[in-house]
């Protein structure tokens, strides 16, 4: 298990560099202006592009100006955004509220995907399933910045259910509408992964000598199907964090909420490259790191996975 | 990432798998036309795609889907056929005003013509996500089957860039590709065009590559390409007329259902203020515009119309892969 662990920590090393160092060349190498946004709208005099190229190390070769990017990002430096904050300190502040809206979205995910995809596996072709269907069908054809408008307009406006926007300081009811818009599409997808692989199983062998031997039905679906059912899911969970945080920068805009998915969309329009590039080689590392966790949580899972 | 098995992430639906595909005989294919009037006696000689239709074209879903699909094509090529308004026209005293006479779906907050801008607006999507389902599925697919077929350091190569291109979600390496690709206001619609089915390409291509590589190496050990290749055929002529053709089918399948999530990327771009710039008409544009807060409190429709298209059109195509990859799958039959 340990030596299974090392080895993938291992393997994820020439990704990372890999990755970082696409999204490094992407954002300063190519033709567009580095210092396009960081004197307002106007261009910025030669002496401060002189000054920037030489505190980023835009003046030396690619291999050096990466290397020592990378050196700098190991020991936490991000290097400062447009307001000449410190990139991360302004990612530290924020990434408390993402990670409560991202909670939110993961549970709503796995909790109310698993019990409709398991709901619907169990009454195959009847209304249930048709219900669920139809319902995640509708969800994935919806893109989040159309949900989010949407849950605005019915739940917020016209019911009053929930606050509009969240604002600076939310709490979880003011994150609640928007945490579930962010986890919607990713439900139905786990809806029907998981419908899909309950389906599946129920045809297998094992099922059938279970239920032959006269367990009772909670048994057979609820200890000997599920945990086969649920593998795919997991990994699913997974990937989709990676879905979520590109959903997140949408979501936090539509309802004002102060995260990092707000700070990169402010990067963007303020044409921030520092801040942007800085946020988003954290977002990279963070879903690269959840993923090996899964990783590794399913072969827990899954004992047929060699560890060696 | 490598040994144990990973979900991409969507838009790729995570049910789908690599259809197994068995072989069709050659003249299975090119009698096709006849063998599929005769029903019931000629089941074992037709075709893959001819058992599919035969399946498809008894679900009403496959219908609507395709008859959906013809009038959004309709609507990128011929937009005037819809509608006799100019799209550019805005009449500021008629801003804001519902649904109503002459206008189906009223008119928007600088009063322009809500129906006939989203009719308009469905070219840039569909164009969009069609190039890029496109785009993505050449590269993958070539990618993969190069990987797939040559193996060894080829396959080590492709598959480890791979997997960084797949580290990075398709949305956040989108934003810093659209980002850093300047663009000034006035330049042509194909070029924003362009520049989106680029960003989307780069970082979508490592699951059709998977998928390709995957379908490759179930077909690679068959005994017909064993026997194509102890026959003296050359590797043109094995990939082109054996490995090709058994491989290709999960890659569309899978490209028709991503279509819809391209649409969906594409016009979240927009929504962002980082894709297609407000001088081409999108609907990702038009839903940013009617979501600003005032707006979504006194003008609805503004939001509800594109929103509905969009949603319409993502369905349609996702609707089509899924019916065309139900009726292509052995297991379901």
């Amino acid at each position: 298990m340990g030596k299974y662990v090392i080895r993938r920590l291992l393997q994820m090393i020439p990704t990372l560099l890999g990755a970082t160092l696409l999204i490094y060349w992407l954002n300063f190498s190519l033709p567009g202006d580095p210092t396009a946004g960081r004197c307002g709208e106007r261009p910025c005099s030669p002496t401060y592009v002189a000054w920037f190229n030489h505190e980023y190390n835009l003046d030396k070769p690619f291999v050096v100006q990466y290397l020592l990017y990378l050196g700098k990002v190991v020991q936490g430096d991000l290097g400062t955004d447009f307001y000449n904050h410190s990139v991360l300190h302004e990612l530290a502040i924020r990434y408390p509220t993402t990670l409560k809206l991202a909670l939110i979205a993961v549970l709503f995910e796995v909790v109310v995907g698993l019990i409709a995809g398991i709901w619907s596996g169990m009454r195959q072709g009847k209304f249930a399933d048709t219900f669920v269907t139809v319902v995640t069908l509708l969800l994935i054809s919806m893109p989040v910045f159309v949900l989010g408008g949407l849950a605005q307009l019915i739940f917020g406006i016209r019911l009053k259910w929930f606050p509009v926007t969240a604002g600076a300081t939310a709490g979880f009811y003011e994150l609640l509408m928007p945490g579930l818009v962010l986890g919607a599409l990713s439900l139905a997808y786990a809806t029907r992964l998981t419908r899909t692989s309950l389906v599946e199983n129920l045809r297998a062998d094992y099922v059938r000598t279970a239920r032959a031997k006269g367990l009772s039905r909670f048994r057979t679906i609820g200890i000997h199907t599920l945990r086969n059912s649920l593998l795919p899911v997991v990994t699913y969970v997974g990937g989709s964090i990676g879905a979520l945080m590109g959903g997140a920068i949408v979501t936090e805009r539509i309802f004002n909420v102060n995260g990092v998915g707000s700070y990169i969309y402010r990067s963007i329009n303020q044409k921030d490259g520092v801040g942007l590039v800085g946020s988003i080689t954290c977002l990279v590392l963070v879903f690269l790191i959840v993923n090996l966790i899964v990783d590794v949580l399913y072969s827990v899972l899954d004992p047929r996975i060699s560890h060696d | 990432m490598t040994d144990t098995p990973t979900t991409p992430t969507p838009p790729v639906d995570p049910e789908v798998r690599p259809v197994k595909v068995e072989p069709p005989s050659p003249a299975a294919a090119s009698s096709s036309p006849v063998v599929l009037k005769r029903k019931t006696s000629a089941a074992k000689s037709r075709s893959l795609w001819g058992d599919a239709w035969e399946i498809m074209r008894r679900r009403p879903l496959f219908w609507i889907a395709a008859a959906l699909i013809f009038v959004f094509l309709v609507m990128t090529v011929f937009p005037q056929l819809f509608t006799s308004k100019d799209p550019g026209y805005c009449n500021l005293s008629l801003a804001r005003v519902g649904p109503g006479d002459g206008a189906v779906f009223g008119y928007d907050a600088q009063g322009c013509d809500v129906w006939a801008r989203t009719v308009y607006g469905a070219r840039a999507s569909i164009l969009v996500g069609l190039l890029t389902a496109l785009v993505t599925a050449v590269v993958g697919g070539l990618l993969g089957m190069l990987a797939g077929y040559l193996g060894g350091w080829v396959d080590v190569v492709l598959s480890r860039l791979a997997d960084i291109f797949f580290a990075i979600p398709l949305l956040l390496g989108a934003i810093v590709l659209m980002y850093s690709i300047p663009s000034s206001v006035d330049s042509p619609m194909m070029w924003f065009v362009l520049k989106v089915v680029l960003a989307m390409m780069i970082f979508g291509w490592p699951p059709i590559f998977r998928l390709m590589r995957s379908s490759v190496l179930q077909v690679k050990p068959n005994e017909y390409v064993l026997a194509a290749r102890a026959l003296g055929a050359g590797p043109l002529h094995v990939v082109g007329s054996h490995i090709l053709p058994n491989a290709l089918t999960p890659v569309i399948v899978v490209s028709t259902i991503d279509l819809g999530g391209y649409i969906v990327t594409e016009s979240t771009l927009s929504f962002l203020g980082i894709g297609l710039p407000d001088t081409v008409m999108s609907w990702g544009r038009a839903i940013a515009r009617a979501s600003e807060l005032g707006l979504i409190r006194q003008v609805p429709h503004m939001l509800l119309f594109p929103a509905l298209f969009l949603c319409l059109t993502v369905l349609s195509f996702i609707l089509m892969g899924e019916v065309v990859r139900d009726a292509l799958d052995p297991k379901l039959r």
